[in-house]
Formats: structure tokens, C-alpha cells, sequence
């Protein structure tokens, strides 16, 4: 799950990173109200799940509050990769001396958590790995033992030939651990660290990303959800427990397991079609899951057909054989379905379905390409 | 012959009397799987469908019954405490089927497993399966046959999808493995090859890999420096969007890393026979096995 900058930068302060002074606006008189409340300059920042807020215009510098006021005007409902911009961060500019990027992530190769430091902070850091890999220090943790004061050290200078500085650093990576490790993060960022002229660090940036396996453990930070940022079809499925992700196609696609979905939305693009989704109805069937998704993939218009790939395991066929019947009696489709089913129940499945009306396959590829017709508006063959 | 699990398995089930466990419990002993234990803590002293004892703790289940293998039903926050429960009593091998593991408790779990020696399959796996021998998870135990190839996989159904074509064609199996869709996993695709390239009753391998990481391009390296039997490999996700995580924890394009095209590409390089489609693997194989 990804929170704010706002938001992380709320959780980085709790643990001791210095933060700059902010607050969160979502109209243009807001925002200079909070410049004029700070009294000096400030940078008003749109609060989108998006990377390259700057490029596109997203982050600017304002001298006065009356600045504050015209800037927040431009960003607050501004596009940023197809997201609109509903709040602002309004906050203290820093001065800046020097710039460095500081990052936790975790690694799948080592199986822990890596720091990545560079003094090339600022910018685009898989550039910086990409182009000029000698400029970052890469420090695997021992989550078992946690961060050692040696290495943070040993960061801190990598970072500051000045002991003041390198001293001040290694303070701040245990303290981007200890908000790492408490938040239960895949992702933890500082970009940029920032020196001022006068040799204090000050966190401008931060970003966390958190493991969505860890939000069961986390209701504070599940309370920073900001369903506004996401489809609203999107918000609907995760609330019924369905893992589903909106596409551009017109085959609505319900699968269970993340392997096979992915496998039959690829295996719809070789018959020449197109996924609308990405739809896991998750191991354990009830009939209710089968409603709920066909309720979600047929409100997307673009929807032609519907393909039901189930291969029972866990799954009981015959769960998934209720749920279509009892969805399409109470709200009817105005689109073709194709059902594949085998496994556990199959019998029973088969039986249910084509005692009211519906035909099933246990083909794969048959009922795929069945579906990438009809959506096409062709007939079955 | 197979991998990992076979006739000598004496299998201890954690969470044996939850909803899944004991589901699948029942389901295990009716493949012929020796259950010799199961644990709930508190419930020490009965017995499971009045035939398995059930134990406390793993570590009384060992020591009354020598069971060898684990498997783990039990919930996600309590999963990494119960892998790392029965290493220390003294199983060799553990499954863990359960799905949404946090992953930083898993960068605990993994130095603790490998240092100890044990192999750990999953977590979030479907198990493994040795046809006609044992069966220690969720594996759907009529789509399987025994036969020459070995199978492994990052994903459920899909891994159902292929054995089922396989055995649709009267190819069977020495183990089905799947390895479970999470970032951090104890059992990974080179470990399986290395098992099956030394298992003389595997004659071929079927591989199903999917987007997220760089797991595939390592084991297509090993395959074409180490492997001498035919590998036919799959890649599921050709149409994922970057970014977007596609249900498995690992399963997202971060980057410019981990897409189905680079895996793909990597597959050839090392000239394991790429499946265009699930269905592609029947024609692979037989090749393979000619």
C-alpha cells in the first residue's frame, strides 16, 4: 500500500528524522494561510501515488503566501499520470547545501532489507545505479540483529567526510529502520537528505510503501488509506476480499488463483483479444465472491463478455457454479458469458449450470477463444 | 524416485484442527500420505478424526512419533514463529501453505531455516506432491500421475493447469512443486532443478514462472550451465501492467526489472524450450522425453 508524503513524513517525525515543517491543504486559501502561519518561504507539494510530482509541475517553490495561493491554485486538480491532485503539502523550504538519497528496500536476491545511500541524492536514483553504480553504498541488513551502530557509521560517512554530519546521518538511518521495521515497509526513502549551509540534515522528501501482508498488524497506518487515489472499482473489490486490477480490454476475466489469472489474460491477448482486468476470486470460494466480482466486472462498460476460468482445488466448483446463477437471476446480464470449470465438484458444477441455462467448457483454450469472439461481437463458434 | 517428499515422509501438520488444515489433513491421508502428527496447542491429548495423535507443541510431536516433515496451515501472523517452531524440533523438510506472510518476518525466518540446514518450500504455496507416493499440502491428488517429469512452479492453479494437461496426455510426474508467489521464499526454481537434474526417475522438467524479480533469469542460467536434462519453461504475466501487483506479493514489474519479456528472453538464451501457452507443454515434453 502506498501513503502520502504527507503521511510518511508524519510516521519519519514520530521515530526523531528531521522534517521540515508542513501541513496538508486541499483549497488555494489554505495553503497561504499555512505560508502566512510559517512566515517564510515554502514549497507547495501535491500529495499524489505518483513518482516525478516535479517534472510534471507538481512541486514549486513560493516566496510569499500570495504565491502560496496562485501555486496551489495550479496544482490542486492538476493530472499527474492520470491522477488528480486533491491535497497539497505546504512546507517550510529548506536551505540547501549539499543533497543526498537515503532508501531501504526489500531485497529479494539477499532476502533482507538493503540501504542504498548515495551523495547523489536528489534525482532519480535508479538512474544514478544505472549510470554511476560506484556512487551508492549498498548495506544488507540482519533483520534478526537489526542495524548496528558501525554500520550506520559506516553510511554516515560514506555520505560526509564531516564528522558532525556523518554523525548526524548515522543517527538518522536508525531511525529510518526503527520506521521501516515499526510500519512494516517494502520501501522506505529520504530523497533528498539535505545539508544545509549552517550542518544540519533535514529530510525535504519521504516515501514509504508498505507491505500490504503487514496491514492486518498496522490498523493506524490501514487508517491512511486514501481510497480517493484508486479506482473506485478497485476500493469495491478489495472490500469483498478480490484482488482485482482495471485494464483497457472488453474480456471481463474471473480466475482463481494469481497465477492462472495472469495465465488466461495472456492466453486472451494470444487469440487476439484484450483483458479488461485482472480478477482473482482467491482460493476459498463462497458464492458471494462470485457475485460480488460479477458485479464489479460488469459495471465496467467496456466489458463485451465475461470469461470464467476456474480450476478447483480449494476452490469447489460447484460454490462458483452457485454464485453465477444466483448473481444473473437477480441482476441479468446484458453481456455473453463463457464458463471453463474443472476440479473439485465438477460434476456437480456442470449440472447446476446447465440446469439453468448455461453451458460450460472444461477447455482452456476452447473457452478463451469462445470469449475473445464474442467480445469481438462475433457468434460462438 | 522424486524430490523432497516420498515414501519415507512422516509428516507432523501445524494447525491440524483449523478450517484448512483439517480439510486438507483428511484429504492428505486419503492420498496414502503417512500423517503421524498434528499439532494445536492446547488440544495435546486428542485425536484427529480418531486416528492422529495430536501434540502441543511440534517439538512433542517429533519426539513421540519421529516425524521428519512439516506442513503449516496456521495464520499469517503466526506463520513465521510456526516454520521457525519446527526446524528447531527437528523436521528436515517444511511446507508452509499459508498465504500473506509479512515479508520482513521472513527475512528473519530465512537465515534462521538455511543456517539450520532444512528445506523450506512457501510460504503461500500449494505444496509439493510426489504421485502415487505422498502428498504434503493442497495439491489436487487425481490430476497427478506418476511419471518422468518434474514439475515447478511459482503459482496454484496454474501449476493444476499444466499437470492436469500433462496427465490428459498420459505424461506423468516425479514431484510437482510450488514454490509459492511471495518475494521472500524458502525453496527457489534453481534449488528444484538442481533436485530433479540429480533425481534419476526425472527425465524431463516443467517450469512455471511468472513476473516480479529476476528468479527465472537465475535458474535459466543454472539450467543452461548445470542442467543436463530438457527444461520447457512457461511465463505468466505477459499482459501485467508495470507497477501493479498482480495478486502474488511478488508477482509486480518494478522498474525496468522483471517483465515476461526479459524471462522470456533469458529462457531462450539458455535453450529451455519456451511454452507459448499452458497447453504447449504437452508438445515440449514429449519432444524432451524423446
Amino acid at each position: 500500500m502506498n501513503i502520502h508524503e504527507y503521511q510518511a513524513k508524519e510516521i519519519l517525525r514520530g521515530f526523531g528524522v528531521p522534517i521540515p515543517n508542513g501541513k496538508v491543504a486541499t483549497t488555494p486559501a489554505e495553503a497561504e494561510a499555512i505560508a502566512k502561519e510559517f512566515g517564510v518561504a515554502v514549497m507547495v507539494k501535491a500529495q499524489v501515488h505518483a513518482g516525478g510530482r516535479g517534472k510534471a509541475g507538481g512541486v514549486k517553490f513560493c516566496k510569499t503566501p500570495a504565491d502560496a495561493k496562485e501555486k496551489a491554485t495550479a496544482i490542486l486538480g492538476m493530472q499527474i499520470k492520470g491522477l488528480t491532485v486533491e491535497k497539497v503539502l505546504v512546507t517550510v523550504a529548506a536551505d540547501i547545501g549539499s543533497e543526498a538519497y537515503v532508501g531501504i528496500i526489500v531485497d529479494r536476491q539477499r532476502k533482507k532489507p538493503v540501504f542504498m545511500v548515495s551523495a547523489a541524492g536528489g534525482i532519480d536514483i535508479e538512474q544514478v545505479a544505472a549510470t554511476t553504480p560506484e556512487k551508492i553504498l549498498y548495506l544488507p541488513v540482519d533483520t534478526r540483529y537489526g542495524l548496528r551502530g558501525y554500520e550506520a557509521m559506516r553510511m554516515g560517512f560514506f555520505l560526509y567526510s564531516d564528522v558532525k554530519l556523518a554523525k548526524q546521518a548515522a543517527k538518522i538511518m536508525q531511525q529510518l529502520y526503527r520506521a521501516f521495521m515499526a510500519s512494516g515497509c517494502s520501501l522506505a526513502e529520504i530523497n533528498p537528505l539535505v545539508a544545509t549551509p549552517a550542518g544540519e540534515l533535514i529530510a525535504v522528501d519521504g516515501k514509504m510503501v508498505i507491505d500490504d501482508n503487514e496491514l492486518d498488524r498496522h490498523a493506524e497506518i490501514e487508517a491512511l488509506r486514501d481510497v480517493s487515489s484508486e479506482a473506485a472499482s478497485e476500493v469495491d473489490a478489495r472490500n469483498c476480499n478480490l484482488t482485482f486490477i482495471k485494464l483497457d480490454g472488453n474480456v471481463g476475466c474471473v480466475v482463481n488463483g494469481a497465477g492462472l489469472a495472469m495465465a488466461t489474460m495472456d492466453l486472451v491477448k494470444y487469440y487476439g483479444g484484450e483483458p479488461a482486468n485482472f480478477l482473482d476470486i482467491g482460493g476459498s470460494s463462497n458464492p458471494e465472491k462470485v457475485v460480488n466480482a460479477l458485479r464489479i466486472i460488469t459495471a465496467d462498460p467496456n466489458v463485451k463478455c465475461i470469461l470464467f476460468n476456474i480450476f478447483g482445488g480449494i476452490t469447489r466448483t460447484d460454490d462458483v457454479a452457485n454464485g453465477i446463477v444466483t448473481a444473473t437471476k437477480a441482476n441479468p446480464l446484458k453481456v455473453p458469458i463463457v464458463i471453463r470449470l474443472t476440479g473439485t465438484n465438477e460434476e456437480i458444477a456442470m449440472k447446476i449450470l446447465t440446469e439453468n441455462g448455461f453451458s460450460a467448457s472444461a477447455d482452456m483454450d476452447e473457452a478463451v477463444i469462445k470469449a475473445v469472439e464474442l467480445a469481438k461481437g462475433g457468434k460462438a463458434a | 524416485m522424486s524430490i523432497f517428499i516420498n515414501n519415507d515422509t512422516k509428516l507432523v501438520v501445524q494447525g491440524i484442527t483449523g478450517r484448512d488444515g483439517s480439510f486438507h489433513t483428511k484429504q492428505m491421508i486419503e492420498y496414502g500420505t503417512k500423517v503421524v502428527a498434528g499439532v494445536t496447542p492446547g488440544k495435546g491429548g486428542q485425536k484427529f478424526e480418531d486416528q492422529v495423535p495430536i501434540f502441543n507443541t511440534v517439538y512433542d510431536a517429533v519426539a513421540a512419533t519421529g516425524a521428519n516433515t512439516s506442513v503449516i496451515y496456521v495464520p499469517p501472523m503466526g506463520a513465521a514463529d510456526a516454520i521457525m517452531e519446527a526446524v528447531d524440533a527437528g523436521v528436515t523438510t517444511v511446507v508452509c501453505i499459508t498465504e500473506g506472510v509479512p515479508v520482513l518476518d521472513m527475512t528473519k525466518v530465512y537465515p534462521f531455516v538455511k543456517e539450520r540446514g532444512v528445506r523450506l518450500v512457501g510460504p503461500n504455496c500449494p505444496g509439493v506432491i510426489s504421485p502415487g507416493q505422498a502428498k504434503v499440502g493442497i495439491i489436487p491428488g487425481r490430476i497427478c500421475i506418476p511419471g518422468p517429469v518434474g514439475v515447478v512452479s511459482r503459482s496454484g492453479t496454474l501449476t493444476y493447469e499444466v499437470v492436469y494437461q500433462l496427465t490428459r496426455a498420459g505424461i506423468g510426474q516425479t514431484t510437482c512443486v510450488g514454490i509459492g508467489g511471495d518475494p521472500i521464499n524458502g525453496t527457489n526454481f534453481i534449488d528444484c532443478l538442481e533436485a530433479f537434474e540429480k533425481d534419476p526417475a526425472t527425465k524431463a522438467v516443467a517450469m512455471m514462472g511468472e513476473i516480479g524479480g529476476t528468479d527465472e533469469q537465475e535458474a535459466a542460467k543454472f539450467v543452461k550451465e548445470h542442467m543436463t536434462k530438457p527444461v520447457v519453461g512457461f511465463i505468466a504475466g505477459q499482459t501485467a501492467p508495470p507497477g501493479r501487483r498482480m495478486g502474488h506479493a511478488g508477482a509486480i514489474i518494478s522498474g525496468s526489472a522483471g517483465t515476461a519479456a526479459e524471462k522470456i528472453e533469458a529462457f531462450k538464451a539458455a535453450g529451455i524450450a519456451v511454452a507459448v501457452r499452458p497447453m504447449d507443454f504437452v508438445e515440449h515434453i514429449k519432444a524432451g522425453l524423446q
